[in-house]
């Protein structure tokens, strides 16, 4: 796999995201089992794995896509698709769980016409299912951003969302 | 050498320090089911068929080496129970439509469930969804028949290091993918057909064209011209039953026949102008001294693996195209021509040892005035289906020969079917053209042989020397580019063909199974069926062919001519690496 050092090149000098990710690549790009804190950087200064950046990695790192792919979509802490303007996080805890949080997610679902895990095409809602918040006194309980909302019903869902739009 | 003293079942064995029980076991006559094993290839241990019993542990004997002092049981009921639960689940979760899967009777999974005796499946649960993957031209993928053991995974990553496909999500929702869940045909995968070879069950086959064929031999509006690949002939037999590497020259020609076709032509006479014409492109660029090395181009997935990851290397491959398309450009020029056939109404069809063959026949370059070169492409496996669909009794067929003026061969162009061929006929035409003298022994035994990497050197009458490097697997391929881009290595010619042991152990090949792929050598059976023909032949090298020396006469002028380049020359792509 060659042009490795060009690949890195194209990282724009003047995008400075871009350039601490180059950076960490670098520095990286020789460890064993380098890998996966360099997914943790990119994930980590866009929010997601883009493209483009995990072609160079694969380049400069000489890991062939499919690994890397592999290992993007294996843990759940990666996401391989931008995240959405707001995050709509719904406890999935034991105690939200029982309070039927699930009916929750599936009603988010159906207004937004997502899966957990999947982005409106819109781009203002990404969903996803967490484990437990640590409010167990309000189950069921979501978050989004970094507002709580709790003691959930299905029918709140709508003029909650609606906040945010 | 370190020996290790243990035992099965309480036989005493004595191996070599490093043998898993599972080899020792089968090299002592002991059976152990295994699923995701193969030999040299793939030990991810992911499907624990073969769990044996060691003290009060059950542990999966294909990585598990044996140790001084061991005791293992195959048979136990412990063990027995065990082994069906775990092809049980495999069943429980897998599309069972042995009726009608293109792997029935030739099938890992199934001879599994056979030989365990199992009779229902207690399991019954959610199962794997994925829709078919037809994106590519050769290559059908079924992920709801995967049973996620990894050996296309470890084939197209560590023997050809394609690295198209991989696992990808996890858990239940694993499945074995190109990046981004993409159609195969939209990767960098080659065709080679090799994760075909190794999948155990029907997840992987051939895009079949067998009904675009037959449709096309019942219109009476069609003259359908069929040839065949040098590697066919010492396969096609053992799809009938006949020992690994039987020669079924004629009864193939005669099953042809049989099955409705026009004309049955021979590919290896387009191997022989291949050598006519790569040979003299060899001379031109050594006199030159330009775009050295020579990379052969007969081979399509090996084109493709250099169109996507070595396309700064692009002018060195041979603008030649490969043989079959060679001779399926002239089935619809100067053979039409000379018959008074309209070339519209040809359907010209090849069978292949291989399934990239099929990507290639799709190649846009590949042809004239809107005319394919070659309109479909067939497997050896599929040729054989036909012939057996056709109730022709194979074995007691009355030998028959091809047709000219495509039919006649030299020895030289047979051997196009192992590694080495090429690089071997090219050296027998250059020696004789350079030179002016005859060249008593032919045989040039250093291209010879199953080795990933070969190289020899000739030296030429007119003081030049080839060096040549003979290649196979495409994992060799890139090592040996790679020497060449470092400036660690240097030649004047290479031959690559991406299958292991070349076309006869092609991707369209008759499948072997894992077992049977421990026992024998089949790249080395085959390989000898090819020179035996070779040898069988009264001519040899392919300029003293007659119907190629007519063939320049007539139409062509000269190697590399003007006219040469309209029809059998090409040019290549730049694709994605990604
Ligand atoms: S055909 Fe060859 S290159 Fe393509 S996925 Fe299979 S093994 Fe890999
Ligand atoms: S496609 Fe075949 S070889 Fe590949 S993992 Fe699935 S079952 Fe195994
Ligand atoms: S080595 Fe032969 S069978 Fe294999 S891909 Fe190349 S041409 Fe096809
Ligand atoms: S785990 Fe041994 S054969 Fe699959």
């Amino acid at each position: 796999m060659s042009n490795a050092e060009n690949r890195l090149n194209d990282f724009d000098p003047n995008d400075s995201k871009g350039q601490e990710v180059k950076k960490f690549i670098q520095e990286h790009k020789n460890i064993k089992g380098g890998l996966i804190p360099v997914l943790h950087k990119i994930q980590d200064v866009y929010g997601y794995l883009p493209k483009e950046t995990l072609n160079t990695v694969s380049d400069s790192m000489n890991i062939p896509l499919t690994e890397i792919y592999g290992v993007a979509s294996f843990y759940s802490y990666f996401s391989l698709t931008p995240k959405g303007k707001h995050v709509i996080r719904v406890c999935l805890g034991t105690a939200c769980y029982v309070k039927n949080s699930q009916a929750i997610i599936d009603e988010i679902g159906r207004e937004l016409g997502i899966t957990v895990g999947q982005t409106t095409s819109d781009g203002k809602f990404t969903l996803e299912a967490t484990r437990c918040l640590g409010a167990c006194g309000l189950s069921p309980v979501m978050m989004i951003d970094d507002k709580v909302f709790g003691r959930l019903v299905k029918d709140d869902v709508p003029k909650i969302l609606s906040e945010f739009n | 050498m370190d020996i290790v003293k243990f035992t099965i079942d309480g036989k005493e064995i004595e191996v070599p320090k490093g043998t898993t029980v599972l080899q020792a076991a089968r090299a002592n006559g002991i059976n152990i089911p295994s699923l995701c094993y193969l030999k040299d290839v793939n030990k991810t241990a992911a499907c624990r068929v073969c769990l044996v019993e060691v003290g009060p542990k059950l542990i999966a004997s294909c990585s598990l080496e044996a140790e001084n002092g061991m005791a293992v049981k195959t048979n136990t009921k412990k063990v027995r129970d065990a082994r069906r639960t775990v092809v049980e689940l495999l069943l429980s979760n897998h599309k069972r439509e042995c009726l009608t899967c293109i792997r029935s009777e030739n099938c890992e999974l199934q001879s599994l469930a056979k030989e365990l005796n199992i009779r229902d499946i207690p399991y019954e649960g959610e199962k794997i969804k994925g829709d078919l993957d037809v994106s590519s031209k050769s290559i059908v993928r079924d992920p709801e028949k995967c049973i996620l053991c990894g050996r296309c995974i470890s084939t197209c990553g560590d023997v050809q290091s394609v690295y198209a496909i991989g696992y990808g999500n996890r858990g239940f929702k694993t499945k074995v993918t190109p990046a981004y869940e993409r159609g195969l045909g939209d990767t960098v995968c080659t065709n080679c057909g090799q994760c075909i070879m190794a999948c155990p069950v029907g997840a992987l086959h051939e895009k079949e064209n067998i009904v675009d064929v037959w449709k096309a031999i019942e219109d009476p509006e069609k003259v359908v011209i069929v040839q065949t690949a040098p590697a066919v002939r010492v396969a096609l037999g053992e799809e009938f039953g006949l020992q690994r590497g039987t020669r079924v020259t004629g009864k193939m020609t005669a099953a042809l026949k049989k099955l409705g076709f026009d004309y049955v032509f021979d590919t290896d006479f387009g191997a022989d102008l291949t050598i006519m014409e790569e040979g003299t492109e060899l001379l031109n660029r050594l006199n030159e001294n330009k775009n050295l090395p020579l990379m052969s181009s007969c081979c399509p997935a090996w084109v493709k693996f250099v169109e996507h990851y070595y396309s700064d290397m692009l002018d060195n491959l041979s603008t030649c195209k490969s043989p079959s398309e060679m001779e399926g450009a002239l089935i619809k020029s100067y053979f039409a021509n000379k018959m008074g056939i309209d070339p519209k109404k040809i359907v010209s069809v090849s069978i292949m040892p291989c399934v990239a063959k099929k990507f290639e026949g799709d190649r846009e370059e590949l042809g004239k005035d809107g005319l394919s070169d070659i309109d479909y492409v067939l497997t050896t496996r599929e040729l054989a289906r036909m012939i057996k669909e056709a109730g022709i009794d194979f074995n007691n067929i009355e030998d028959d020969e091809f047709e000219n003026p495509f039919g006649e061969a030299t020895g030289a162009g047979v051997i196009f079917g192992a590694t080495g061929g090429v690089t071997e006929a090219a050296l027998r035409t250059i020696y004789e053209i350079t030179s002016g003298e005859e060249l008593k022994d032919v045989e040039f035994k250093a291209v010879r042989g199953t080795e990933g990497i070969k190289e020899t050197e000739v030296k030429l009458k007119n003081g030049k020397t080839v060096k040549a490097v003979v290649v196979n697997g495409l994992a060799n391929a890139r090592k040996v580019l790679d020497e060449i881009k470092a400036g660690s290595k240097k030649y004047d010619f290479i031959e690559v063909m991406a299958c292991p042991g070349g076309c006869v152990t092609g991707g369209g090949q008759p499948i072997i199974n894992s077992r049977e792929r421990e026992e024998i050598d089949i790249k080395a059976q085959r390989a000898k069926g090819i020179y035996d023909e070779d040898k069988s032949l009264p001519i040899r090298k392919s300029h003293k062919n007659p119907y190629i020396i007519k063939l320049y006469k007539e139409f062509l002028g000269e190697p590399n001519s003007h006219v040469s380049h309209e029809y059998l020359h090409t040019h290549y792509v730049k694709r994605n690496k990604f």
